[in-house]
């Protein structure tokens, strides 16, 4: 159904899932269009989009994907807008013993493995490295790390209790269903900005579609929707 | 990245093959010869890898052998180990998803041989255990070969279940095909292309090995 309006297909980073399809939701009531989604790492939907994927919109965890997209031309930059903010935490299985408090803990030797995403391809994982390298323990951890394919996984292989910690996104927390416990939040600063970035890909199969579903995201009401999941507003 | 993913995938792959190649024959030569309750629905609980999605497999080790699986949290009590993110994950998953190509070539295999000749075996006073390394083993051979190098390349190229219990650790768990995966979803396309390139004239190699196994051989 190339060229045809009424559907469009939104490549997200898996942490806005939750929050997307709920928005997704409300402008399919609004417009009767239809809204698919392929979700996961940013960096990987970065590459199947550079390879050629059907995708209208994308909507990336962190800026690094969003320009290397657009410095190749295949974003439209006009309608490149940040739509929401976000902030790590350090999560440990519930019921963990302990008992760790700030980031300084994650070296001590009962902290045996750390999940976080591979800085690689997840933004997650990018700012998960800024905090350990502000806090002088990138070097020490590399042993204890695992590396997880996106940040979804890192909350997964925390529930599971196959780690002692793992560093992920605020608003992921609200999904683990109390089998995760927040152990600390991190100072803002340390890593990042966590800024998310939407916009709407060059030549896209739908265009008219793809360009609202843009503006519904920043719009007051798309606000609403994130800022209920936890996310923060962009200031 | 490249040479380390080799020789993982070398080290787990070997090991995998070994062990799945003197369980398969045994649970082949069981399938084949002998009758008891629940026969087909072994066979068919043994081919289920094949069947199912990898990533399901790999769901199902995790529920078995996690920190808090079935087994996986006995395991953990008793050793304070646990076999999730090892290289012994790798070679467990790749096992388990060749297990049942070694099973079945054992089996066909085994099924095919005219059991005359055990017979002939056993009236000359031979025993089991050696009617089985001396006649039933050499005249199956051809087959069981086949599913060695079958196992083999299959466990060469486990992927998704190796992902699930494994994950994806370099130098520890990331085999060939998951560095191919990180190379290309990083954008590092040279290293992808050089570890594809590798892991296609392996692939090449055995299917040739096992077509020249299990050819038919001319009686002179």
């Amino acid at each position: 159904m190339a060229g045809s309006e009424g559907e469009v297909v939104v490549a997200a980073a898996i942490s806005l899932q939750d929050a997307f399809l709920s928005i997704a939701h409300l402008y399919q009531e609004r417009t009767g269009d239809k809204v698919d989604f392929t979700f996961g790492a940013s960096g990987e939907l970065m590459r199947q989009i550079e390879a050629g994927a059907p995708v209208d919109v994308f909507a990336s965890a962190g800026e690094r994907e969003m320009d290397a997209l657009q410095s190749k031309g295949l974003v439209e930059a006009a309608t490149r807008g940040d739509f929401a903010r976000n902030s790590l935490v350090i999560v440990v299985p519930a019921g963990s013993t302990l008992g760790l408090k700030a980031v300084e803990d994650l070296a001590r030797p009962a902290v045996k493995r750390i999940s976080i995403g591979n800085p690689k391809t997840v933004p997650a994982g990018i700012y998960a490295q800024q905090l350990l390298d502000h806090a002088h323990l990138w070097g020490r951890l590399q042993p204890r790390l695992i590396f997880a394919e996106n940040v979804r996984q890192v909350l997964e292989y925390v529930e599971r209790d196959e780690v002692s910690a793992g560093i992920v996104y605020a608003t992921d927390v609200r999904i683990a269903h109390g089998r995760v416990q927040v152990a600390a939040r991190v100072p803002d600063g340390t890593y990042g900005p966590i800024l998310y970035p939407v916009a709407k890909i060059q030549g896209s199969p739908h265009q008219g579609a793809a360009r609202e579903f843009v503006q519904f995201v920043l719009s007051a009401e798309g606000q609403r929707v994130l800022q209920k999941f936890g996310f923060l507003p962009v200031k | 990245m490249i040479w380390s993913a080799f020789k993982l995938s070398i080290l787990v792959v070997s090991l995998a093959t070994v062990v799945v190649s003197i369980a398969g024959t045994a649970l082949g030569f069981l399938l084949a010869r002998r009758e008891f309750p629940g026969k087909e629905l072994c066979d068919s609980l043994i081919t289920l890898p094949m069947v199912l999605p990898p990533t399901v497999t790999g769901y199902y080790l995790i529920l078995l052998l996690g920190r808090r699986g079935l087994l996986g949290r006995y395991l953990f009590d008793l050793t304070g180990w646990t076999v999730a993110f090892t290289w012994e994950a790798a070679m467990i998953a790749a096992g388990v998803m060749a297990l049942p190509l070694m099973v079945k070539s054992a089996r066909a295999a085994l099924e095919t041989i005219d059991s005359r000749y055990e017979l002939v075996s056993f009236s000359l006073g031979k025993g089991e255990f050696e009617t089985f390394f001396r006649v039933t083993l050499p005249l199956a051979s051809r087959g069981i070969l086949a599913g060695v190098v079958l196992s083999f390349a299959r466990a060469l190229g486990e992927f998704g279940a190796t992902l699930m219990l494994a994950g994806n650790i370099r130098g520890k768990t990331q085999t060939m095909p998951l560095a191919i995966y990180e190379a290309f979803i990083s954008g590092e396309d040279h290293k992808a292309q050089v570890l594809a390139v590798i892991l296609t004239l392996a692939s090449v190699a055995v299917i040739y090995l096992t077509n020249v196994l299990t050819r038919p051989q001319k009686v002179s």
